[in-house]
Formats: structure tokens, sequence, C-alpha cells
């Protein structure tokens, strides 16, 4: 409930603060990578990460919108993801020879991709978003899922004749030649990489400004007061499934445009990637990070998704540490009694932190 | 006659759904948290079965008591480490936990068992009743009567025993109850208690008639049989019985009459449908929201 | 107060990673003038730096996939051992995780190449496999997979066979490879059964790789496939019984398995319940059945499969390698294992033929390898006489065996 609170509170100062907070950190930690990369002393480990955490940031932001803003439980993030990726990956394809330069390509393929998957998610939208709680959730669940059956079964190429889509394989023939963008439960290979970290550290400063934009607006305060109070803010005369499905589009294609991003940073993306683990993950990125608050989801995706990286030199041990992490945080951030003590430990270190650099 | 061999197939898978979606909608019912972990817990009552059986040569109804009694007191330490600390806390931070409970009992069973698959010992004999030209066999019959007792004995302990009502009266109003006087805390602990025991007997049932024993095992049935739940209305035992053996038969036909490859996405989008006809599922409670 | 409490929480968690990340990142870029501390619990490194050749790799060590990851890495760690325990020639081997996800084998990937890999197992799964091909091409980092057997790790474009990356190689058959051999195998011997079903495992690279040109070359061959809708994958890996039921109704007389032998364990359990006994034919994959703990080898019984290693072969090398792998880790080696196996001393025989020492270059040694690779024969536990084209494409035989009262036997043509 306080969670809920302290978005509703948000006012005046501590909200310009709290907006300039998610901006600044992005733009240092952009500028501080940049250094690194420039200087030559950013590892290739992470250098490999780079894109694919912010892939997962821009999808986790707008899954946050979902969730945390306008409060519905959404497990089928993914699904949106790999409606971009695939999307993307097959615009960029087709693209190839007409824009070879790497840059306008991948914005045009992560524009389609968002567009895409917002149009997946109006769709979908409409039957979801008619049920509450965590019936909504596993019908988000459940779309998930088809949509990654959809993907193991289609088959895109393209050849000489143009553009070949098919849902049985058996009758898919390409001339020789051609090239297959998607091949069914393969998913695409061979893809050009041209994902790079500016491009996604650039999408993650606009959906904060999207986000952002709607949260402080007229329809976000109204998708909130949907959340808090549907029926007393259906009697204001507020129009719930509008204000709700607006926040659902925007998720879906935030994914869409994340998935456009991720699908071009591998030279191989399957659809099985995009499945109930990956929409899972993004949710533990939003609910460690607060609901609601755009700077927690930021730093608590990059902080999951370099902890198993960190803790490679476990080696078998490493998903089982991972996991004791995951349920000591919780347990430990749910816990008022270690709360109160972690503060006043963390305002003492405070004091004495500039000493130690 | 494919289309009765189908059908009872269809029942047998159903039948472990419903196993398992029991238990899924007991601590639903009562702690209203999703408890993904449950399939990892199925899991581990195969595996304890499997080696009691072949390790320690224990006949069947001795090795499902020891996968029971296993299961058990890990789904309450569990409850007690991991999920009663986040009483107060926000459901989804319970979810979370829970996931991170599920990944700890799969890589903890890799690491304990090794992550090649285990062949579950065929212990229920191998053959069966014939009806005409289709087969019933011994192990799927088993499998549903099993699935009835269970749902039976469930049904008569929630409606009349004395900690039947209290678990009735906390999924109703856990404050009232704890006014009342019924300790909330233990009624928790007994509901994990039982959920887990039932999946104890899921594993046996579902090892048996999937002879594959390995750490993530459970996750897909888990996954099924919580969209079981749901099917039938979660939070409602009679639900996910009929929910689990709706899912079961749908699966089966989808995969004989329609696809192979699109059975997932016929049992999700039948799923779909259900819900937006009947929006707390097939036999769930409407739900009033006040004011 | 709660969030800002968290927030800060994870504020001063990140400012720790930032620190963890550039001091690795310090630790890397100084590397190559300094011996660099070691990052992890690697093997010794005795008598100074660069008295070893590093060899990475990346696998499914955690997660559904994991059984394979783990079969490669502990046979490479034997084989490495052996190597080691020769004298001369001294490999250092680090596998790591990449859970059968191309994301995290690109981060495994980095992972080795910071710690400084000089050549690579490339990886276990296929998938995986195709994200980090062009990555050791661009990087000229000599890699040769154990089983990463889709033409996608290979090829940069698998439709037309073309742009193959040259420096890295296969272990194991290429999957059209099987799929034509099998198909073959099935036409020259009419005996086994004329009409054919098949069950295949529709979202792995893998079995859809073979059941495609398999369903190629029995066109070419004219053979009677009467069903082959019968498919299944991750989410629905347990009960065949409608794919069973539909092949028995099409009077399918032969069953194709392009499949792993953990769902074929089940497949055979299935009919045997059903009552459908069929010829079932088996690739690769299906070695390692009967190994599997529990398992009733009389359902095997009269299985063909076409493989270029079984565990129970006779010949020295195979009975050394499986009674040493049953001792260190208490189960059966597979036939993941036995490619591992083979890479590692292909590589070694490739370095000592070529010279190549620890203080080389990666890119020195991919040149010194490559040639090798194309040029020399090699006999391991999964075949002799085995030779490499241009592309990085095994040429090796695959025996037909028979499965006969849960022993393999030798089928002559």
């Amino acid at each position: 409930m306080k969670e809920k609170k302290s978005i509703l509170s948000f006012g005046g100062d501590k909200k310009q603060r709290g907006r300039f907070l998610s901006f600044a950190i992005v733009i240092i930690a952009y500028i501080a990578v940049e250094i690194l990369m420039k200087t030559g002393s950013l590892n290739s480990l992470f250098t490999s990460l780079l894109v694919p955490i912010t892939c997962y940031v821009v999808a986790a932001i707008g899954l946050n919108l979902n969730v945390g803003v306008s409060g519905e439980l959404n497990l089928g993030q993914a699904g949106f993801m790999s409606v971009g990726a695939f999307c993307g990956v097959c615009v960029s394809g087709m693209l190839a020879a007409s824009i070879p330069a790497g840059i306008p390509r991948l914005i045009i393929a992560i524009i389609c991709g968002a567009i895409l998957a917002g149009l997946f998610g109006f769709v979908i939208g409409i039957p979801v978003l008619t049920l509450q709680g965590d019936y909504l959730a596993i019908v988000t669940l459940a779309f998930g899922q088809i949509i990654k059956s959809i993907f193991m079964n289609a088959y895109i190429g393209m050849d000489s004749e143009g553009l070949h889509v098919s849902f049985v394989q058996s009758n898919f023939k390409l001339q020789p030649g051609g090239k297959m963008l998607l091949n069914g439960p393969m998913g695409a290979t061979g893809t050009q990489k041209i994902a790079n970290f500016t491009v996604g550290a650039v999408l993650i400063i606009i959906a904060l400004l999207i986000v952002y934009n709607l949260m402080f607006s007229r329809s976000g305060r109204a998708i909130m007061a949907a959340r808090d109070n549907r029926i007393a803010a259906e009697s204001v005369g507020i129009p719930i499934s509008k204000t709700k499905m607006l926040a659902f589009v925007t998720s879906a294609a935030l994914a869409g445009a994340a998935g456009a991003l991720y699908g071009l940073n591998y030279s191989t993306l399957v659809p099985n990637k995009f499945d109930f683990n990956t929409s899972i993950l993004i949710l533990v990125y939003v609910v460690l990070g607060g609901l609601g608050n755009m700077t927690g989801t930021i730093i608590s995706t990059v902080i999951l998704i370099l902890l198993p990286e960190l803790l490679r030199s476990l080696q078998d041990y490493r998903m089982l540490i991972y996991a004791v992490v995951l349920i000591v945080i919780m347990l430990v951030t749910n816990n008022e009694w270690l709360m109160t003590k972690w503060k006043s430990l963390f305002a003492g270190k405070a004091k004495g932190g500039a000493s130690n650099g | 006659m494919q289309f009765l061999s189908y059908l009872i197939n269809g029942l047998g898978l159903g039948s472990v759904y419903a196993i398992i979606a029991l238990g899924y909608t007991m601590v639903y019912g009562i702690a209203k948290m999703l408890n993904f972990a449950h399939g990892d817990i199925i899991m581990v009552g195969a595996y304890i079965a499997f080696f009691a059986i072949t390790k320690f040569s224990l006949p069947l109804p001795l090795a499902v008591l020891a996968a029971m009694a296993v299961c058990t007191v890990l789904g309450v330490v569990i409850e007690r480490l991991a999920y009663k600390p986040l009483r107060q806390a926000p459901s989804l931070a319970v979810l979370i936990t829970a996931i991170g409970v599920s990944y700890f009992l799969q890589n903890g069973a890799q690491l304990l068992w090794s992550s090649s698959s285990k062949v579950f010992p065929s212990v229920i004999s191998t053959g069966g009743i014939s009806l005409g030209s289709a087969t019933v066999s011994y192990l799927t019959l088993i499998t549903i009567v099993t699935c009835i007792i269970v749902m039976v004995c469930l049904t008569l302990f929630i409606n009349k025993t004395k900690t039947g009502s209290a678990m009735r009266a906390c999924s109703e109003d856990k404050g009232a109850s704890m006014l009342m006087g019924i300790n909330v805390n233990m009624i928790i602990s007994i509901t994990f208690a039982i959920g887990s025991g039932l999946a104890a007997i899921a594993s046996v049932l579902l090892a048996s008639t999937y002879p594959s024993v390995y750490p993530t095992m459970g996750s897909m049935p888990g996954i099924k049989a919580f969209t079981a739940a749901v099917f039938g209305g979660i939070g409602s035992i009679p639900g996910a019985f009929v929910g689990g053996l709706l899912l079961g038969i749908i699966e089966i036909f989808a995969k004989a009459y329609i696809s192979t490859q699109l059975s997932d996405a016929i049992v999700f989008g039948v799923l779909i449908l259900i819900l937006m006809f009947k929006p707390t599922g097939l036999l769930g409670k409407k739900i009033n929201v006040k004011v | 107060m709660k969030k800002i409490i968290k927030s800060s929480l994870a504020v001063a968690l990140s400012v720790c990673m930032a620190a963890a990340m550039t001091a690795c990142g310090g630790s890397s870029g100084a590397s190559s003038s300094e011996s660099a501390p070691a990052e992890s619990g690697a093997a010794t490194e005795s008598a100074g730096a660069g008295a070893t050749i590093k060899i990475g790799g990346s696998g499914p060590l955690t997660g559904p996939a994991a059984v394979y990851g783990q079969a490669v890495k502990n046979a490479a760690e034997i084989a490495v051992e052996e190597v080691n325990a020769r004298g001369g020639l001294q490999f250092e081997l680090n596998m790591q995780d990449d859970a059968h996800d191309p994301e995290k084998a690109v981060t495994a990937y980095g992972v080795l190449k910071d710690w400084g890999m000089q050549a690579s197992l490339a990886t276990v799964t296929s998938a995986p496999g195709a994200a980090v091909s062009p990555s050791y091409a661009e990087d000229k980092i000599f890699a040769i997979t154990p089983s990463g057997s889709s033409t996608s790790v290979i090829y940069a474009d698998p439709d037309n066979l073309s742009g193959a990356f040259g420096n890295v190689f296969q272990m194991c058959f290429t999957d059209p490879n099987q799929g034509t051999a099998s198909a073959d195998y099935i036409a020259a011997h009419p005996e086994l059964g004329s009409k054919i079903g098949i069950i295949y495992k529709n979202d792995d690279n893998y079995s859809k790789g073979i059941f495609d040109t398999f369903m190629a070359e029995a066109a070419a061959k004219g053979l009677n496939v009467v069903y082959s809708e019968g498919t299944f994958d991750d989410s629905n890996a347990q009960d065949f019984t409608v794919q069973l039921g539909k092949a028995q109704e099409a009077g399918a007389d032969i069953l194709f398995l392009p499949i792993y032998y953990d769902p074929a364990s089940l497949i055979l359990t299935q009919a045997n319940g059903m009552g459908y006994k069929p010829t079932f034919f088996g690739v690769d994959g299906m070695d390692g059945i009967l190994g599997l703990e529990g398992f009733d080898t009389s359902l095997a019984d009269g299985v063909y499969l076409l493989t270029p290693f079984s565990a129970d072969a006779t010949d020295e090398l195979t009975v050394s390698f499986v009674s040493k792998y049953k001792q260190k880790f208490g189960e059966v080696p597979n036939q993941f294992a036995a490619d591992a196996y083979d890479c590692v001393y292909a590589i070694a025989q490739a370095c000592e033929a070529a010279g190549v020492t620890a203080d080389m270059s990666s890119e020195e040694i991919c040149t010194k390898l490559v040639e090798q690779f194309t040029t020399m024969t090699f006999s391991g536990l999964t075949g002799s006489e085995m030779k490499w084209n241009e592309s990085g494409e095994v040429t090796k035989s695959p025996k037909a065996v028979v499965i006969k009262d849960g022993v393999y036997v030798g089928v002559e043509d």
C-alpha cells in the first residue's frame, strides 16, 4: 500500500527530482561506459552485456508502466518482445539491400517492432482488460504462450519473387539464393548485427520520456486512479478500459522496441527465447526495482543481469546462489525492522563514504 | 475407435493435472498467493519416490508415503522460511520469492542428483482392460481413481472437519478469522502441508505415466496445472478437478485432431475464450467489489 | 520512505558493481603486459604465464539442457587431463555456462575472451553456436564444436550453405548428413519396414534439421512416409500417445526418431504400453538410452540406430574412456561426451603437428590449426580416418547398430 501512495504523493519538487534522477543515471552511465570503451578498459564480457541490458531496461520500464502504474499483472511481456524482435529482424532483413547503413535501418526496425507490438497489445488488450487480478495475469501468460507457438510455426522468407509467408513448412519453397528471414522453430539465423549501445541508451531516454509524460499527465492520473479504486474512478467519469488500454499498448510497444533492438544484436534468434521464464525475469526486475519507480527499475535490471555474470566463478553453484540472493533480497526489502536498521547503517556509511572514495 | 482411446488418455493426463491443480488452488484459496514452486515440489517428490524404490527397494505404497513425508516437510519449511516473513508484503513480492524458491529447488536438484534424467521404474502393472478396440491401462485407471479419491477426501475434509472450516474461514476473511481465535499461521502451514502432500501423490502418478525424472520436470506440468486451476476457477476445489480433466482432454484432442504443433496454443486459446465469457473460471466465485 | 531506502540500497549495490566492472576491465586491459591475477578457480598456472594453451567453450551447465553441457564438460576435462599427463603440450580448459541460450552464449564468449582463450570448443548446442560463430570468425579464434550439428553453426548463410566461417569446425555430423544417411539406409534395407512414421522435436535445431533432410532424401529415394505430422516441443515432451496412436493408425511399420534419448525412452515405453511394435530407427542422439538410470533395456530391443559412437564398443580407446568417465562421474558417457573427448584430442593432434606453443597469439594459432584441420586425418572415439573440408564439416561414416539384449550389435551392410 505504501508503494502506491508514494507515487500518488509525487508532486512539486519531489516529482521533478525523481524524473531528473533517472535521466541523470542513464546519461552518466552512458558517458561513463563510453569513456571506458574509448579507452579500451571495458572487458569483452561487459561490452557484450551492454545492448541486452538496454533492451531489458526498456522492456522493464514498459512492464512497470503496466504492473506498477496501471496495476495489472502481466506475465506475457516476453511475447511482446518477441513480436518486436521478429518484426525488427524481418524488416532489417528485407531492407538490407535498399538501406545498407546500419543505424537508419535499426531505427526503422525498432519503430516497426514497436508499432506491431503495440498493435498486438491493442488486439490482446480487448479481451484481457475486461478481466481483473490473477485472471488477467493468466490470460497474458496464455497470450505469451500463443505468440510463441505462432512464431514457432511461422516461415517467412524472401527471394527474387518477393516475400513469402507460410504456416505450413511443406509448401514453403524459396528460389535459389533466397533468404529465410524466419525459419519456424529454428528462428532467424544469419542476422546482421546492427544494434549498438548508443541507440539502446537513446531508447531508454525515449522510454523514460514517454512513461513520465504519461504518468504525470491527465491520462496518467486517470490510470492510477483506476488502479487504486476502480469503482470510485468509474464513478467520477474516468473511462477505465480506455485508460488501461493506453497503458497496456504503450507497455507492449516499448517491449516491441526493446525486442527489435535485442533481435538485431544477435546473429541468431529463436522463438523459445521469449518464453514464460523471460516474462518472469522482466517481472522480477520490475518488482525488485519498486512498482512505479522507473529509476529503481533501471538499477535493479542492471544489477540482476550483472549478478549471474559476477557469480560465474562459483561455476555449478551459480544459479543456486542467484536464487538464494533473490529470495534474501525479497525478504530483506520487505522486512520493516531490517529496513530501519539498514537505513541507520546506510546513513552512517554515507557520512563516511566521502573519505573512502 | 481411436476416439475412445484419446479420450481415456486425455482423462489420464487430466487427472494428473487435476491433482497438481488441487495443490495450487488450495494454497491460492487460503494464502492468496501463486505458489510457482509447486511444480518443483513435484519434482522433489518424484526423486524421493525414485530413490525409495530403486535404492532402498521399498514397495510402492511405502515409497509414496516417503515422498509425501519429505514433500510435506519441505512445503512447510519453505512456507516458514520464505513466505511467512512476507505475510504483510505486497502479493507480487511473494510471487517473486516463490520464483526464487523454484530456481533454488531446480538448481539444488541438479547439484544433488545430476542433470541426466532417471527412468522411473514401472511399479504399476503394465497391462490393461480392453474396451472394444481401445485399451485402458491399469495405470490410467489408477490415476483417475486416485484423483477422484483425493478430490472426495479433500472436499470432505474442507467441509466436515474443524480444521477445514477454519480453512474456509481464512479464505473468506483472514482478519475476522484471527479475531475468532483461529491460528491463521497454523492454518496456512497446514494448507501448504496438504498441498505438498498432494504434490507427492501427483509426482508418483506423473512419473509412472511419463517415466522420466529430471530437475526441471515439474515446471511444465506446474504451469499447465496452474492453467487448469484458473480454468475451473482458482480457489475452488471442484473447479481444479474439472479444470484439470478438461485441460487434459483438450490437449490430447487438439493434438489428435488439429495439430501436434499448435496444441498448446489451442489449450491457451480455449482458456482465453472461457475467461472472456466466465471471467472467474468455470466454477469460480463471482467477486463482488465494494467501494 | 521505504521506496527511497530501497533505491538507495540499489544505488549502493550498483556502485559496488561498477567498481567490480572497472576493476575487471582494468585487469584485462593490462593482462597483455603483466600476468593477470587468476580470475576464477581455473586450473593451476604453473611455470609462469602462458605455459598452457587456453581452451574455452560454453554449454548448458544449468537448466533443462544441462545434461548435454555437463557431459561435454566432464569428457573434455578427462581429455585435457590425459593430454597434460603425456607431458609436452599443456592445455587449460574453461567451460562456461550458456544455459542453451544464444544471449548467454554471447556473454560466455565475452568471459572466455577476457580470460584469454586461444582455441575453443565453441558451444555444445546449435542455437547458441549460431550466435557466437560470427564472433569466433571475426576475432580469428579457432573453434571446433563437439555437438553443434546445425549448418547455421558453420555457415553464415545456412539456407544456401554458403559463407562458411572457415575457422569453426564440427566434430559431429551436420544434421543434413544424418538425415540423408538415415534415409539411404532405410531405402537400402526394405526388410526393416516399408511404411515410415516419424516423430521429431519441432523446437530443436538438431531434430528439425535431420527431419527436413530426411524428408527430402526420402522423397528422392521414393520412400513411403505415411506419418510425418508427429511433432512435439519442450512444453509437451511427455505425452506421446497421440503421435504413436496416429502412426499406428497410418500403419507405420518403421518409426524414425531423430531425437535425443530422453524423449525416445518415453516413446519406447508408451509404445510398449499401447502394444505398438514397429521397428524403431534412431540417430546418434539415441545413443545413451541404455545408460539411462532405471531404464528397462528390454524395451529398446531391436532398436536400430546410426551412431558414430557406442559406449559398449570393445576397442581399447572406448573401454578406457568409458571406465574413466564412469569412475569419475558415476555415469555412462553419451555421444556428446565422446565428441568432446575427440575435440580435445583433435586440437592436441593439430597443435603438435603445427608446432603450436602457448605463447602464440590466438590468431596465429587459428591460422595454423585451420591449416592442419583441413589437411589432417584424425581417429578417435567417434570414428577413424575423419577428415574436415574447408567449410568445417567432418567426414566420417556412421555405423548402423541394433540393440540386442541391452548391448549394441554391429549390423553388416
